[in-house]
């Protein structure tokens, strides 16, 4: 028969876990029983106040975000393809460029470049950029979007192994048909994880545009709720669209952790 | 015998302070099959790299059917499709079936029609005996029919010549005899092939000449009864000694 030598209870292997587990509850009932749950309630949570803000907040705020992220993300991501082939280009001032592009607009808080775009292009150059907040948004954010976007495709394209273009050109393609037919399409299985990344950040930033969509119908989620806590004078508006937020963002991060999976499967 | 398929001469290439090719001249004629061999690292793979330009020669020329592929004038992309180059890791398309792998060049360079180039495709596929993986992706196929729908794909292009960079190295010791077949199958149809290779059966039995590499240089041209059996430099008796030890 095998002797068990008693083991201090620290080193069982459960020991360690079960003490984190400890802690949780413990924070968790302290807070539950420290917190003042009726100015929670009437500060948070005010029905009426939930009542009030529908379907608005659906209709127009969360439909402008989207609307918002989608031209962002759909101009940032056509710059960002440009940019990284700029970037691999043999020809030294376009690779210059698009480093200096990148380092520029990844060095500046995405507030100013907004700000920038909606304010300070129409006073330098006396041109207003159309299609009102939306146009903005692909500018301004698409900017700052590109700059992020473009070292990722970039990352993509060259973790595409150099014998597909080899094997591509030694079949009489030209560069460009071997890049948009070979290349490219290896480049984006490999960084839709990442792109879908940059797409939730991009889904946060749009609220960044509270500086240029002002009016009733062109307010996004976060303006939206605030102008309603201004008037409330209550603080359940941001509890509403913090659930809207994250009604569009968890869907779009549990995506992202399935592709990767997948990713990691493949190949 | 007219215009050499390839022509090569006097062809240096630099890589940094490194001189990989000092000065090689030779041609393979049309119908020609020449196998060179030599040591790792003797410039081998740039020799053929400089051919279709895949790497650009530092001085010299090499002529394709006449024409100077390192104009820089030249219509590269032309020339190349004349050239069916294999190589050792099989550069399979991964995205696409072994159809489309077979038939996208045929469209974008060549300009065929879908029903044409999937013709060309199934016919190409059944001369290396994979009709059955039409469908399939690289991914699912063993190193060998991955490495002969590499060629399949390469003739589609119908090229005049056909170049092998060791693409039999890659493969399992039992999977490269259907490799050869293929290959040898391509010589007895009289297609031009210049086939760097480690072995040393095909080249004493397909080849017409064998070439010796050394350290950037020929060092010995000849039919292959010649130069494996009874090479005259001192350097090519070494490298025949440890090929054969080594069991390559
Ligand atoms: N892109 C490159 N940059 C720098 N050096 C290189 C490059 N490609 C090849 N070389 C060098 O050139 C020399 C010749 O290489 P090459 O691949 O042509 O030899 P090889 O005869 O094909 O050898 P192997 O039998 O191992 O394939 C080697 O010393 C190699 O390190
Ligand atoms: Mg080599």
């Amino acid at each position: 028969m095998v002797t068990k030598t008693a083991r201090p209870i620290w080193k069982h292997p459960r020991f360690v876990p079960g003490i984190m587990y400890g802690l949780l509850v413990l924070i968790a009932l302290l807070l539950v029983f420290f917190a003042d749950w009726d100015k929670i309630q009437s500060n948070f949570l005010k029905p009426e106040i939930f009542r009030d803000m529908f379907p608005e907040v659906l209709t127009i705020a969360a439909k402008n975000t989207l609307i918002y992220t989608a031209v962002a993300f759909a101009a940032g991501f056509v710059l960002a393809l440009v940019l990284a082939l700029m970037k691999l280009s043999p020809i030294g001032p376009y690779r210059w460029f698009a480093t200096s592009y990148i380092e520029l607009f990844r060095g500046l808080p995405a507030l100013v470049t907004i700000i920038l775009v909606a304010f300070g292009l129409p006073i330098a150059f006396g041109w207003r950029i159309p299609f009102g907040t939306a146009g903005k948004a692909a500018v301004g954010l698409g900017l700052v979007a590109a700059a992020y976007m473009a070292e990722t495709i970039r990352a993509g394209i060259q973790a595409v192994p150099r014998g597909q273009m080899e094997a591509a050109r030694s079949l009489g393609m030209s560069a460009p048909t071997a890049m948009a037919y070979i290349v490219l399409p290896q480049a984006f299985r490999i960084i839709i994880p990442p792109l879908t990344n940059e797409l939730v950040l991009l889904i946060k930033d749009t609220s960044l545009l509270f500086v240029v969509g002002t009016t009733p119908a062109s307010k996004e989620l976060t303006k939206f709720g605030r102008d309603f806590m201004t008037t409330t004078i209550n603080a359940t508006p941001l509890t509403v669209i913090a659930l809207v937020y994250l009604m569009i963002t968890l869907p779009m991060t549990s995506l992202v952790r399935q592709l990767e999976k997948r990713a990691a499967k493949g190949r | 015998m007219g215009t050499p398929a390839i022509e090569i001469r006097d062809l240096h290439k630099y890589f940094g302070d490194l001189e990989v090719l000092r000065g090689i001249d030779f041609e393979v004629d049309t119908g020609e099959v020449v196998c060179i061999i030599g040591p790792s690292g003797s410039g081998k793979s740039t020799l053929l790299r400089c051919v279709n330009r895949l790497e650009e020669a530092t001085s010299g020329h090499v002529l394709i059917e006449g024409e100077d592929i390192t104009d820089p004038a030249s219509d590269v992309d032309a020339l190349r499709a004349k050239i069916g180059m294999v190589f050792q890791q099989f550069n399979l398309f991964p995205h696409l079936d072994v159809r489309k792998n077979l038939t996208i060049s045929q469209r974008k360079v060549l300009g065929r029609s879908q029903d044409e180039a999937a013709e060309v495709a199934a016919r190409m596929l059944e001369r290396v005996g994979l009709t059955d993986k039409i469908d399939e992706y690289p991914a699912r196929l063993s190193g060998g029919q991955q490495q002969r729908v590499a060629i399949a794909r390469a003739l589609c292009m119908n090229p005049d010549m056909m170049m092998f960079d060791e693409v039999t190295s890659a493969l399992d010791p039992e999977l490269v005899g259907e490799v050869l077949q293929v290959m040898r199958d391509l010589a007895d149809e009289g297609m031009t092939m210049l086939v760097v290779t480690h072995e040393m059966g095909f080249a004493r039995n397909v080849a017409d000449r064998v070439v010796f590499m050394d350290e950037g240089i020929i060092m010995e041209d000849g039919p292959p009864g010649e130069i494996l059996a009874n090479p005259k430099e001192e350097r090519t008796r070494e490298f025949l000694r440890m090929v054969l030890e080594e069991g390559f």
